[in-house]
């Protein structure tokens, strides 16, 4: 019994989708709202950030491997459900549902999106406005960064609800009331925040 | 009474044994005013001859007290996880499906193996340990204000009907199961039962334990005893995060 670490693996599981995953989520979609105010206001920032200190320190130890440590256990503990929600068509049913489909689609989204960005910035290219405007040039792809800034957000948003209760903040019906209002908020000013940005990039 | 010919169409679920197939029969049965499910399969007991006229095996049902508190007759009504004896037929859409629970193994027609349930409050330790040979008089009292709501969550029958509509309790996962969760809170709650707390906190911070909740709520959806499950299991998070760290720095 001493040696089931689950209780832990859990709770950390719980608190790195905020601690650093959400709040490296706030970083970036910061970073990406300056496009709104031109590209060359976004560059400055890209710049700003390309140059920070411990670079790749931070974000192998703050974004990589955190993300992939969210990711594949969240795929572990997505595949536990048996989602029910054809017949138990109730409100929390369908966040639950949500929440581990939203989980696996900004996975998929982020192997692409890593891969678009990162990569070839491994190889030489140079991040900046013209990289992702190029991008969003096909509809296609600006069709993927439409759904995946919006299961991020939902995911976020929801988990950030549930992560209230997780943790037993949230224990009463009028606080878990609360838990969602925040939620239902969260959800629509960072889904404005980031479609605002994305469609900056759109000529 | 009678039944002015009115008939009450069953649709059930049957399955000989264990490790039979299951197979669908359909019933026709007297009507009467106020029946409930319990009462329309006793007709077909009365009188085990199916739709088409064909003699057959009644169908095997579980049932105890009649009156939803003993949490026997859980089967699935029309898909919806119900008690047998509380479930109308007045109030049901025609014709009747009726389905044995599949989160447990089925061992004839309606009546499944619950026994799971049953591992599960041995494991949480869900009962309040006495004292020895010797009498030690009685025992702390409860404030009014808790037992108010302690009461509530002491309703729980083990009917099954929130491990049926957990997403999470399956045979891909190890998840103990909604119920036995808010029992820890009842009797943790309780004076005397507070003296094993952290006893009951530890067998639920392991594999299959609370973490394994996922916040669907459709335990509290499907509770006919409406115990609030949801409350009961955030209340223990929260338990189990202050232990958490309680062990790791004090204790
Ligand atoms: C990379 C793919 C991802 C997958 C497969 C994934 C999967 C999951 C799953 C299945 C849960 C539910 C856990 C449970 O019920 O205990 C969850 C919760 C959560 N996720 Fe993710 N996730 C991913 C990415 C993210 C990202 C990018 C963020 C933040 C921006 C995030 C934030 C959260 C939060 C805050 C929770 C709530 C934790 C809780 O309820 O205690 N996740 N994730």
């Amino acid at each position: 019994m001493k040696s089931d670490r689950t209780f832990f693996w859990r709770k950390l599981h719980s608190i790195s989708g905020l601690i650093p995953i959400g709040v490296f989520l706030f970083v970036h979609f910061a970073i990406n709202y300056t496009a709104f105010y031109g590209a060359e206001t976004y560059n400055q920032a890209a710049a700003m950030m390309g140059s920070l200190p411990f670079r790749y320190a931070m974000e192998i130890g703050i974004i990589f491997i955190p993300l992939l440590f969210h990711g594949i256990y969240g795929i572990y503990i997505a595949r536990e459900a048996k989602n029910n929600i054809s017949a138990y068509k109730y409100e929390k049913n369908w966040y639950f549902y949500f929440q581990r489909v939203s989980g696996i689609l900004v996975f998929l989204f982020l192997v692409w999106h890593v891969g678009t960005t990162r990569i070839p910035a491994a190889f030489g290219a140079e991040v900046n406005f013209d990289m992702v405007a190029s991008l969003v040039a096909n509809p296609v792809y600006l069709f993927f960064y439409i759904v995946g800034i919006l299961m991020t957000t939902y995911h976020f948003s929801n988990g950030f609800r549930t992560m209230l209760i997780t943790w037993g903040i949230t224990v009463n019906r009028k606080s878990q009331n609360f838990g969602k209002v925040i939620g239902v908020i969260l959800f629509i000013v960072l889904s404005g925040i980031g479609l605002t940005a994305i469609f900056a990039f759109v000529s | 009474m009678t039944t002015n010919g009115k008939l009450v169409h069953l649709k059930i679920r049957r399955q000989d044994g264990p490790s039979s197939d299951s197979y669908v029969e359909e019933f026709e049965v007297p009507y009467r005013p106020s029946m409930n499910i319990i009462s329309a399969l006793m007709e077909i007991r009365k009188n085990p001859v199916n739709k088409d006229g064909k003699e057959t095996s009644p169908v095997q049902w579980e049932s105890v007290c009649l009156e939803e508190v003993c949490g026997a007759c859980s089967i699935l009504v029309n898909g919806k996880p119900r008690q047998a004896c509380s479930t109308l037929i007045d109030s049901l859409e025609q014709p009747i499906h009726l389905a044995p629970l599949k989160t447990f193994s089925c061992e004839r027609d309606l009546i499944v193996n619950r026994k799971q349930m049953f591992d599960a409050l041995m494991k949480v330790k869900a009962w309040i340990d006495i004292d020895g040979t010797h009498d030690l008089g009685p025992g702390p009292r409860l404030a009014e204000e808790d037992r108010q709501w302690a009461y509530e969550l002491s309703k729980c029958m083990t009917c099954g009907l929130c491990f049926e509509a957990c997403p999470n309790v399956n045979d891909r996962s190890t998840f103990i199961g909604p119920a036995p969760l808010s029992q820890v809170r009842l009797f943790n709650t309780h004076p005397t039962g507070k003296m094993q707390a952290s006893k009951r906190l530890e067998s639920i911070m392991i594999e299959g334990g609370i973490t394994s909740c996922g916040n669907s709520g459709n335990c509290a959806e499907v509770c006919p005893k409406e115990i609030p499950l949801t409350h009961s299991i955030a209340a223990m998070n929260k338990s189990t995060t202050a232990y958490s760290f309680k062990r790791f720095f004090v204790k």
